[in-house]
């Protein structure tokens, strides 16, 4: 019985493993939001000098729990003047792209079970990061359209800055990352790993890490660069209109974001899995360093006042695309050389 | 199973390729909208790069795919110009309906 | 199997192209626009150019739509500037019979080449058919010189655009 299913199975097998992984990993990404949610408060409360979450469960582990729960019993509340399909459908794109981001980034090198070598990563494409910021260049329709179908001038000028500091970052996102695919001489995120197996691109990539860091926090809307979300101006933004579980995705998107940026900046600066001599699992390296890369964000948060929006066009078009333009001018003729 | 039997014939790829300009074509000459015109050029550019790339793959050509890089490189400039020029017309104007653009004929 | 995934994608793209053209708002139209290219996107992978179907992403969804999308907001277009006076226009009849001729030009030519049986099968593909390497090497190679005269477009454009979007038009 069990052998005939194995044997009707066998031509689908790649199929098989393959949605296992996809749906791995969508879970494991929803499910680290509210741990997220829960670091951010927590470490927030210690910068800032109080406490914190702390009365529901252990160190206060219940509360993402129970705001969760809050959020779901909450009335979805559409004002009669907003676009009604593209309201929906804005948080709905801000998640999808988040979650298929992830879908080419490895964390570890295959492993084989019951004789069938398995890939740490859901799709290995040989135009990896390419993939990544054609997706992650998707998610700027979930803000402009929350932004536009709200039908309120909060929203509409936040969904306006987002889209313009988000082509604005996007350039020198791509320019960082290409000085490493000039190093690696591949798009594949794990040969670019690999490649890295002596000693982390950082140490002869600072400045292009820098760059790719800055304009990383950019992406995600992040604080010191959260201007299409700024409070003191523009209520919340793109999201003013939204309640409930919709707007939990707004926030879901940004965590997963940030998970994706952080394993982007520890595939190609980091060395992704490489553990360089410290004795410890190659996914508890990859993880180790997404961690802390998650906790530098947080950090950032409660660090730096956020910017001028002219500012922060400024600083974009005339300190980092022209650094990461020569940062990649220099490392081209190194390797030519 | 033989996979040549089941590939698409170049035909069907042509007939795609037609049908969305002729689409995009409609819309040009139909719509008075200027945004509206300027994303049916969009679908005609598009409609062409999908012959470009059938033929590419049944030639076993590379020039095709370069050449429909070239298309998208040329829809960059004409659109960063074209709404450039509409939101200049804007301005002196409120509309962007293109039969009230009509201060050239006398 | 590649059958299969073409009719519904081909579909889509088709439905979503009529949806631009016929859409009364234009953020519904560059929706449709959208997710047209994404179906495009689909098609230029099956076509094994995957490089090209990446770029048509990253270009046309990514950056070209965005400024759209940008624009529409900018302009604050909520109903369309014309509302639906387009669809009573008396030129309506005349560009149908246009489109009309232009139909069956395509349809004649595309019957020619399917008559010359020239291309009733693909040809082998070589291995790294429609990579990033394999048109990358061939663009800078043999294309350099339309490469450098594309840039040149490109520079002239945003040029032109910083002009244009500045000035107040007199």
């Amino acid at each position: 019985m069990i052998d005939d299913a194995i044997e009707f199975l066998e031509p689908y097998t790649y199929l098989i493993i393959g949605s296992v992984k996809a749906l791995v990993i969508a879970g494991a990404l929803l499910g680290i939001v509210p741990l997220l949610v829960w670091l951010e408060r927590r470490l927030m409360g210690r910068f800032q000098v109080r406490l914190g979450p702390n009365r529901v469960g252990p160190f206060g582990l219940g509360q993402p729990i129970s705001d969760s729960i809050k959020l779901l019993f909450k009335e979805s509340i559409i004002q009669g003047s907003a676009d009604k399909f593209l309201f929906h459908l804005a948080p709905a794109i801000v998640v999808f792209t988040a979650i298929v981001t992830f879908a080419v980034i490895p964390f570890g090198d295959p492993i084989t079970v019951m004789d069938q070598e398995i890939g740490l990563w859901a799709a290995n494409v040989d135009i990896g990061l390419l993939f990544v910021f054609a997706i992650s260049g998707m998610g700027i329709y979930g803000m402009v359209l929350a932004g536009f179908s709200s039908n309120n001038k909060y929203s509409l000028m936040g969904g306006l800055r987002s889209s313009a500091q988000m082509i604005s970052y996007e350039l020198t996102l791509g320019l960082a990352a290409l000085s490493v695919i000039v190093l690696t001489g591949s798009l594949s995120l794990i040969d670019m790993v690999n490649s890295q197996d002596s000693y982390p691109n950082i140490l002869i990539q600072p400045l292009a890490f820098l760059l790719f860091f800055i304009a990383g926090v950019a992406e995600t809307n992040r604080a010191p660069f959260d201007l299409p979300e700024a409070e003191q101006e523009l209520v919340a933004g793109f999201h003013t209109e939204y309640t409930g579980m919709k707007f939990a995705m707004f926030f879901m998107g940004e965590y997963i974001n940030m998970v994706t940026m952080s394993a982007l900046v520890t595939l190609l600066f980091l060395g992704g899995w490489n553990s360089y001599g410290i004795p410890v699992w190659p996914i508890i390296a990859f993880a180790g360093k997404v961690g802390f890369l998650l906790c530098v964000f947080i950090w950032l948060r409660s660090t730096y006042p956020r910017i001028r929006y002219d500012r922060l066009m400024t600083f974009g078009w005339k300190v980092l695309v022209p650094l990461s333009l020569l940062n990649l001018l220099v490392t081209s003729v190194f390797v030519v050389l | 199973m033989d996979i040549e039997m089941e590939m698409v014939p170049l035909a069907h790829y042509l007939f795609l390729s037609a049908t969305l300009f002729v689409i995009g074509v409609v819309g040009v000459l139909v719509r008075r909208n200027a945004i509206v015109v300027f994303m049916s050029i969009e679908i005609m550019l598009n409609a062409v790069n999908i012959s470009l790339i059938a033929f590419d793959r049944y030639l076993s050509l590379h020039d095709g795919q370069i050449f429909s890089f070239m298309v998208m490189c040329v829809a960059a400039a004409e659109v960063s110009v074209g709404l450039a020029i509409i939101i200049a017309l804007f301005r002196n104007k409120p509309t962007i309906n293109l039969d009230e653009f009509n201060i050239m004929k006398s | 199997m590649e059958l299969l995934i073409f009719y519904p994608l081909a579909g889509l793209c088709v439905a979503f192209a009529l949806g631009v053209v016929i859409n009364n708002s234009p953020v519904g139209s560059a929706m449709s626009l959208i997710a047209m290219m994404l179906g495009l996107a689909g098609i230029f992978v099956l076509q094994q150019a995957h490089f090209i179907a990446v770029l048509q992403i990253i270009i046309y969804a990514g950056a070209i739509m965005v400024l759209f999308m940008f624009v529409i907001m900018l302009l604050n277009l909520k109903g369309s500037g014309e509302d639906a006076s387009w669809r009573s226009r008396d030129k309506n009849l005349l560009m149908t019979v246009l489109s009309g001729f232009l139909v069956a030009g395509l349809l004649y030519k595309i019957l020619c080449v399917l008559n010359s049986g020239e291309f009733d099968s693909p040809a082998s593909l070589p291995e790294n058919f429609g990579t990033a390497r394999e048109v990358g090497t061939i663009l800078f190679t043999e294309f350099v010189l339309p490469f450098e005269v594309a840039s040149i477009l490109l520079l002239v454009a945003m040029i032109g655009a910083v002009v244009l979007a500045k000035n107040k038009v007199d």
